[in-house]
């Protein structure tokens, strides 16, 4: 006997019967397939809501906190900020290119529901080893989606991450952050208020791709000898010069005001865009699916509702507007028609042509307040008895190759992403943060402010100590601001773990939430939005616990390009904030495969007073470089400034292995002209933020006293051949 | 009176505003033309600009050439006047038959986002008039198809003729000759890979496409279209 169609379709048997308690009857299967795709994990949240709770969401200037397609904080002089961050890591192990693709195109989307014009997206890419033939496959893949969907569709990509380890081996993340900006009266939200309103369907047609997205790839897990391929019809398959023109008829209409609420579709597709609609705004719908136009002929009525066929919008308007909205949408070459009508009384309905025969009647609002929401055991780790502080020896070991080992310039991927559109990109990729001219969305008019912008994950902090780890990927973050005179303003997560019916996992994910809701309210930040990616595992085993945050910044006044990571020669090099000489959660610990800990001690105070110091100095154009200290320690800091300018260093006071990889937070590194050195640590004095002078820069060494010294030149093209020698020039796909 | 830059927008463009920013910041006029647009409003200079016009399905520039405004640009051109191709509008120039050659994929098979060296080849062009011969510039490339090709007879006439204004210093993406940008014989349809509107405010780590975007905004040259015509 076959499996019941409930379970096939990734519902529980519990879950089965409480749609037919909601129902008073039992569900027709156009029906199940409804509420199996919006009762999903990726659209339900149903293993992490309770979690999420605990999250500080309210702060000054935000206008709309997590729960809608994107967070919305006001920035001044009339502007608001969308700002959101997704993943795509199930669809983009299994079809690379198109993975990472309608990854961008979806958060685009989510982004211009807003009514924002999206200006910035960043893309923090995870891989599995470079020597794995599979992770160069895939890395290869979705750099190159990125680049040909995001430069196509026209929103530059500036900035990101790229990294390479094991535990993302057949499990790549591929998590994507956008940022828009709009008018703040031009803000819309996805309601479909007003009796006799009109749901119109904007942009592609609906395909058989993409079915069961959110249920098949994004709430299950990868297991050992399944034929990944056969998920493939799964993964959507993107457009960007459909999404470009989608962009601008859909700003074309919120400039003419002529959209009541409108609603991006993606995970779920119209089942979600039109009861989030109708919930949201406390009303019904009917759906006349047969009014939807098709890319295919005999498509079933689930197939049509639960497609996730990308670049389609759902634009809620009044009848009165109807004529000149499909002819904003003649100009842009985007179809455009009629398939719903709001009405009283919250029952969402499938229809066969308005009066026709009805294929499904549900109740809205229990396609989202009534999914399950889930209290999974949690059960912390064994922890095994294994510390790696005593490691704290150069016996045997060469610094210099350690350090060598470590150095990778992310350019490859960058370089082929168009990060400079619309001329804001003061500084891009590669940078510790982004920063971007503030422009008003409309006029153009330059507000002399800069947006700045950074993503931030460690697996490795997080994996030895999901709580602390957290918080140190907040504060870093805080840092990386800092580096461009910015201060923090807003954050969106990304919530990467593994399976949450494996009580570890579980228990990652609410000490990382906790983690970060400590560093959020130690810092006044407020969380605007999120994601959450589960089940990222692969053959059984679990990745590594990865939170990855975006967040937002200010500069206030943006006159002259802050300093950058570049030494400058003849400098005097000054790290600033306190350290403990610690291994644990480094990156040299755990590439020796000594993974225990403790994490070096996080103070979120003295982190405050080291920002705040960086801020300070960079503001009143005290230093000339500055890269804040994280994975690889104080050596890959100092190391990292020396390639990227082509100067070398001499510096001494680093006592040992542990300081020289040890990750203690809270530091920086600053280069300062010698004449302003005594003003440089008076100012970090007076913040209360402890300074060490290191030496200088210059020369054509990297030289540590008693520690390590390798020729600039050979780290420099250690620096730039890895990517390029272990990727290669490649091959084009798409 | 201010010089009005006539922006042409196909569906797929994306560098439209940047043009329009950067010509606004020196003073000119900037308007945006609707690819299906009967009239160039008579406007005292065009410009194509960057992006993807049309998907860049077929072929980069294949299918805007065919957009309603192209004739009217044709005959502009004809007459005298001004029109600059940036990027992607150097594609669609070449697949017009503006300007000779053809644009293919990058040597590397990447998409290429940097900073370019060029050098100066020729001052006698629209867009190159205010700078000197020899002069090294800076400026950014954003392209996949941004490879110059051509053939021999036609290289041959486009050296014998000055008509390459710029060439790259350290080739970035296999083109002949290292050709970034040519002229037509009539020199006022330029075509070039690189944008100077990308390197037209301090902010942005380049100055160097200022002299180029005001060579364009000087006053019209004799022999030029009539402003007031077409």
């Amino acid at each position: 006997m076959s499996e019941p169609l409930h379970r096939a379709l990734g519902l529980t048997d519990d879950e089965a019967a409480e749609i037919e308690r909601i129902l008073g009857r039992r569900p027709n299967s156009l029906e199940l397939a409804m509420y199996a795709v919006m009762w999903s994990e990726h659209c339900s949240y149903k293993s992490s809501r309770l979690h999420l709770r605990r999250l500080p969401t309210a702060g000054e200037g935000v206008l709309v906190g997590p729960g809608e397609n994107a967070g919305v904080v006001d920035v001044g002089d009339g502007i608001a900020v969308a700002m959101r961050i997704e993943s795509h890591n199930h669809p983009s192990a299994i079809e690379p290119y198109q993975g990472a693709a309608t990854g961008v195109g979806g958060i685009l989307r989510d982004i211009f529901t807003m009514g924002a014009r999206p200006i910035a997206v960043m893309d923090p890419l995870r891989f599995g080893p470079l020597d794995d033939p599979r992770s160069r496959w895939i890395a290869e893949g979705v750099v190159s989606g990125i680049s040909g969907y995001g430069n196509s569709v026209g929103v530059p990509t500036v900035g990101g991450e790229a990294e390479f380890d094991e535990t993302y081996r057949d499990n790549p993340l591929v998590n994507v952050f956008c940022l828009g900006v709009l008018p703040v009266e031009n803000l819309v939200l996805g309601r479909a208020t007003g009796v006799g309103n009109l749901a119109v369907l904007v942009g592609a047609g609906t395909g058989r791709d993409g079915i069961g997205g959110v249920s098949v790839l994004a709430s299950a897990g990868f297991s050992e000898g399944e034929d990944e391929s056969a998920k493939r019809p799964s993964v959507q398959v993107g457009d960007p010069f459909e999404e470009k023109r989608l962009i601008e008829a859909c700003l074309a209409l919120y400039d003419a005001g002529l959209v009541v609420g409108i609603q991006d579709l993606g995970g779920a597709g119209l089942t979600c865009a039109t009861s989030e609609t109708a919930s949201r705004a406390g009303m019904g719908m009917d759906v006349d699916i047969s009014a939807v136009r098709r890319r295919e002929p005999d498509m079933e009525p689930f197939e049509v509702m639960t497609s996730e066929s990308q670049e389609r919008m759902l634009a809620i308007v009044t009848p009165q507007d109807l004529d000149e909205v499909l002819a904003v949408c003649r100009k842009w070459e985007v179809s455009a028609g009629v398939i719903g009508r709001v009405t009283s009384g919250g029952s969402l309905r499938v229809l066969d042509g308005f009066g026709g025969e009805v294929l499904a009647d549900i109740p809205a609002a229990s396609l989202h307040d009534d999914a399950p929401c889930y209290d999974r055991p949690r059960t912390p780790p064994a922890r095994d008895a294994q510390g790696d502080d005593h490691v704290a020896t150069t016996e045997g070991v060469d610094l210099g190759e350690d350090l060598l080992a470590m150095l990778l310039d992310t350019s490859w991927v960058w370089r082929q992403y168009d990060h400079q559109l619309f001329l804001n990109t003061v500084l891009g990729p590669g940078s510790d943060a982004t920063l971007l001219r503030l422009k008003h969305p409309l006029t153009g008019r330059d507000t002399g402010r800069g947006l700045a912008l950074t993503t931030d994950g460690n697996h490795r902090w997080c994996s030895v100590d999901p709580r602390q780890g957290t918080a140190m990927v907040v504060a870093e973050a805080v840092m990386n601001l800092a580096t461009v005179g910015a201060r923090p303003v807003a954050l969106v997560n990304c919530l990467n773990f593994g399976n949450p019916e494996h009580g570890e996992v579980m228990w990652q994910l609410s000490e990382a939430i906790d983690g970060m809701a400590e560093a959020c309210r130690a810092f006044a930040i407020p969380v605007v939005g999120g994601n959450v990616s589960l089940y990222n595992e692969s053959g059984g085993a679990d990745i590594a616990p990865t939170p990855v945050v975006g967040m937002l910044g200010l500069v206030d006044g943006l006159d002259v390009p802050p300093p950058t990571t570049s030494l400058v020669d003849g400098s005097r090099l000054i790290l600033i904030g306190d350290h403990v000489a610690a291994l644990g959660g480094s990156r040299w610990a755990f590439e020796r495969g000594q993974r225990g800990g403790p994490l070096p001690p996080l103070d979120l105070r003295a982190h405050s007073r080291v920002a705040t110091a960086v801020r300070d100095l960079v503001n009143g154009g005290l230093v000339n470089s500055v890269h804040d200290v994280s994975a690889g320690g104080l050596g890959l800091c100092l190391a990292e400034m020396a390639v990227r300018s082509g100067v070398g260093f001499n510096v001494a006071g680093i006592h040992g292995l542990a300081e020289l990889f040890g990750e203690s937070p809270s530091r920086c590194v600053v280069g300062a002209d010698p004449e302003l050195a005594g003003t440089v640590l008076r100012v970090c004095e007076s913040a209360g933020a402890p300074t060490t002078e290191l030496g200088f820069a210059g020369g054509a060494h990297l030289h540590v006293e008693d520690l390590l010294e390798v020729s600039l030149t050979e780290a420099s093209s250690r620096y730039h051949d890895r990517l390029p020698s272990a990727l290669g020039a490649g091959t084009t796909q798409g | 009176m201010s010089t009005r830059v006539g922006i042409v927008l196909f569906p797929g463009s994306n560098c439209e505003l940047d043009v329009a920013e950067a010509v606004r910041s020196l003073g000119g006029d900037a308007e945006i033309l609707w690819h299906d647009e009967p009239s160039l409003r008579g406007v005292d200079v065009v410009v194509l600009p960057g992006g993807f016009a049309h998907g860049d399905y077929l072929r980069p520039g294949a299918i805007a050439r065919f957009s309603p405004v192209m004739e009217k640009v044709v005959a502009f051109a004809e007459a005298g006047g001004p029109v600059v191709g940036i990027c992607n509008g150097f594609q669609v120039l070449t697949e017009a038959g503006m300007l000779p050659g053809a644009l293919q994929k990058n040597a590397g098979l990447k998409f290429v986002c940097q900073m370019a060296q060029l050098r100066v080849e020729s001052v006698d062009s629209v867009l190159t008039a205010g700078l000197t011969v020899g002069d090294i510039v800076k400026m950014p490339i954003n392209h996949f198809e941004g490879n110059y090709t051509c053939s021999e007879q036609t290289l041959t006439r486009l050296r014998s003729n000055d008509q390459v204004i710029l060439r790259y210093v350290g080739n970035p993406n296999g083109s002949l000759d290292d050709i970034a940008g040519i002229c037509n014989e009539g020199r006022n349809v330029v075509g070039l890979m690189p944008h100077p509107e990308r390197a037209s405010h301090e902010l942005l780590g380049s100055l160097d496409g200022v002299p180029l975007l005001r060579s364009l905004l000087a006053p019209a040259t004799p022999g030029c279209a009539d402003p007031l015509s077409g």
